[in-house]
């Protein structure tokens, strides 16, 4: 499958002076995994962040699955079929881990505030379906065990994974990960990698951020490489390894 | 692994909560029965009546829960809704409109029955709740609480003037002679006998406000576990996490502001009737803070805690007035201290104790537990704190 699920074009986002995405332009493919790698500062999180809606970009265009998704607001990317996940871990922490995730439903459901109160049978329906899925996904990601846990109790990882079953939670076409693996051992990292390969095989596109090159270059498909706001090289893995710009710019310090 | 699920985690199921809390409950509502016709035998009116205005104010503070306990957006104006419910009973129950009606044949308006003025008095106040949360949507903390506290300020003067070019309040000095409630002909003033029990007013406006307690629990505890409660407790947890999630926060606080502010109106209603006269003294700043005060001292975010909160804060004034008079005569042989100069730093000592001893309120639900007793999650190695990180 060669089609183009999200289609970034000539994205610039600037923080007064400092000109965080300059001219990016990325194209991701249904069903693939998508890595986005870059030194720190060079922009991968801004990218996401004005993807999903949450700064406004200054110019560009994002197309995602035929719908036009520049500048909307983060509940309409949402319920277009892009959730995310963020490098500082951002739980609901004081909710449990189920309720974490029955949350992220929230965009496909649709009781108010008359069926809350009324508790009609469409509500009750619609809840026990809401609470079953979240259980399903807690299971999916390996966390099940945690489910009535207060979330900021889990252990890192599997808060990592937390954020993951929320996000899943929302039914998304695109699942974008900022440095999921941050912090984790290489067994965790390496169950995580499985994870990851388990949701592209569900059907669901990955867009990922990680720092750590092996795992990258063993899950990739392709790999697009951030400097200083600018997109200096995008291909596959193996030609990211050797592109002497990319080496100079990050594999050259992260390998050596 | 879905079908695990439910092995995983048992969730009770609707039969076993029913055949646990069902007895549990008539024994409550039995309690509950016989409760005014035991506080009037043993602690005379004066207690009864204290008793019918705590079920007001802790209709007050569970609306308020909603706002700040479930969605976390710090509202310090809160008792101007109360007073629009006051304001909407009298104005459709009283002469006060009389000469601005007389001749156009509606002069039925000023009878209009309480079932039609509750949902009215909900619905206005919860207009006004969208009002106020409309323009305060961005704000935060301290800059939504200084809004919103101008917010019931301006409610309260806008009483005191709108006496031109048509006087609609009558300014300060209030409305009088507010009819008080009336179902299908039946005053609630006058007593209803039931066998050799005689129901007085006090009864009477006591099951009335009972009722509408339990409603206003039950809309309460129903929302709680909502799609729309969930997406409160997101937002007062992490607003853009909230937003990730696909929730329209704009909507949903506007949903909070509204819901808080019609149990608001409700319960003024009810105290314009209660009451036969309101002014806007009733509804200043301090009225305010004493039903965040039972929000905070009771457990934001728990129901029973804020029932309990409201409970305490409403009866103190009535036990300083039953215990330190009695005091003084016995010990001093006069009296130096009023009880009621007493009840504020009596307030003062409670707030600063628990804010001490137990920040997260006397009876918390287990995330507000967990919020203050729990350290939060440590700064994760390899990541930088930034703002949308
Ligand atoms: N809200 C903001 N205001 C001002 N500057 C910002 C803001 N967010 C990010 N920046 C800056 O934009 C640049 C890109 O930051 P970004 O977080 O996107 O980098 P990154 O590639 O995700 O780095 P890392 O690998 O460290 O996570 C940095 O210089 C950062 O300081
Ligand atoms: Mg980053």
């Amino acid at each position: 499958m060669t089609e183009a699920l999200l289609e970034i074009r000539g994205i610039n986002k600037r923080f007064g002076g400092l000109h965080a995405l300059n001219d990016v332009s990325l194209s991701i493919r249904r069903g693939e995994i998508y890595g986005l790698i870059g030194p720190n500062g060079a922009g991968k999180t801004t990218l996401f962040n004005v993807l999903t809606g949450l700064y406004q970009p200054d110019e560009g265009s994002f197309t995602f699955n035929g719908i036009d998704l520049f500048r909307k607001k983060p509940h309409v990317v949402v319920a277009s079929g892009i959730a995310r996940t963020f490098q500082n871990i951002r739980l609901f922490h004081n909710m449990t881990a189920l309720e974490n995730v029955m949350v992220g439903r929230h965009a496909r459901a649709k009781a108010g505030i008359l069926g809350a109160v009324l508790r009609s049978r469409r509500t009750q329906h619609e809840e026990a379906a809401i609470k079953q899925r979240a259980a399903q996904l807690l299971d999916y990601v390996g966390i099940s065990h945690r489910a009535d846990d207060i979330a900021k109790h889990l252990s890192y990882g599997d808060q990592r994974r937390l954020e993951i079953a929320r996000a899943l939670a929302t039914d998304p076409i695109l699942l974008a990960l900022d440095e999921p693996a941050a912090g984790m051992n290489s067994t965790e990292t390496e169950s995580l990698k499985r994870l990851m390969q388990t949701i592209r095989d569900s059907g669901i596109t990955i867009l990922l951020i990680e720092h750590d090159v092996k795992l990258m270059m063993g899950l990739c498909d392709r790999i697009a490489v951030l400097d200083y706001g600018r997109k200096i090289a995008e291909g596959v893995p193996e030609t990211i390894r050797t592109d002497p710009k990319v080496i100079e710019a990050y594999l050259g310090v992260a390998e050596s | 692994m879905a079908f695990l699920a439910g092995d995983v985690y048992p969730c009770r199921s609707p039969m076993n909560v029913a055949t646990v809390r069902r007895p549990l409950f008539l024994l409550v509502l039995v309690a509950l029965s016989i409760l005014p016709f035991v506080i009037q035998q043993t602690l005379g009116n004066a207690w009864l009546r204290t008793l019918d205005t705590a079920m007001l104010y802790i209709m007050l503070a569970l609306g308020l829960n909603i706002v700040i306990g479930y969605a976390g957006l710090l509202d310090l104006g809160y008792i101007a809704f109360y007073a629009v419910g006051a304001y909407t009973y009298a104005l459709l129950n009283s002469p006060q409109l009389l000469p601005l009606l007389s001749g156009t044949g509606y002069e039925g308006l000023l009878h209009t029955p309480i079932w039609i003025v509750l949902p009215l008095a909900a619905f206005l106040a919860g207009l006004f709740g969208m009002l106020l949360g409309a323009p305060t949507l961005k704000l935060r903390g301290d800059y939504l609480a200084i809004v919103t506290l101008g917010f019931g300020e301006i409610i309260r003067l806008l009483l005191r003037n709108l006496t031109r070019p048509v006087n609609i309040t009558n300014g300060p000095i209030g409305i009088n002679q507010i009819a008080p409630a009336s179902f299908a002909g039946h005053r609630i003033t006058s007593p209803v006998h039931l066998g050799s029990i005689e129901l007085s007013s006090l009864h009477q406006y006591y099951f009335l406000f009972l009722v509408l307690v339990l409603c206003v629990i039950l809309v309460s505890a129903r929302l709680q576990d909502s799609r729309i409660g969930r997406a409160w407790i997101a937002i007062r947890e992490d607003e853009i996490a909230a937003q990730a999630m696909g929730i329209n926060t704009r909507n949903v606080k506007l949903m909070a502001f509204a819901m808080g502010a019609s149990f608001g109106g409700v319960s003024g209603a009810l105290f314009a009737s209660y009451q036969g006269f309101v002014s806007p003294e009733s509804f200043i700043l301090m009225e305010s803070v004493m039903v965040l005060a039972m929000v905070v001292l009771g457990g934001m975010g728990n129901i029973p805690g804020v029932i309990l909160g409201a409970i305490l804060i409403s009866l103190t004034p009535e036990v300083l007035r039953d215990i330190v008079n009695p005091l003084q005569d016995r010990f001093l042989g006069e009296r130096i201290v009023a009880p009621d100069d007493l009840r504020m730093l009596v307030f003062a000592m409670a707030l600063i104790l628990v804010m001490l001893l137990r920040p997260e309120g006397l009876w918390p639900s287990r995330r507000r537990k967990a919020e203050f007793h729990e350290a939060d999650p440590v700064v994760t190695p390899g990541t930088r704190a930034g703002q949308h990180d």
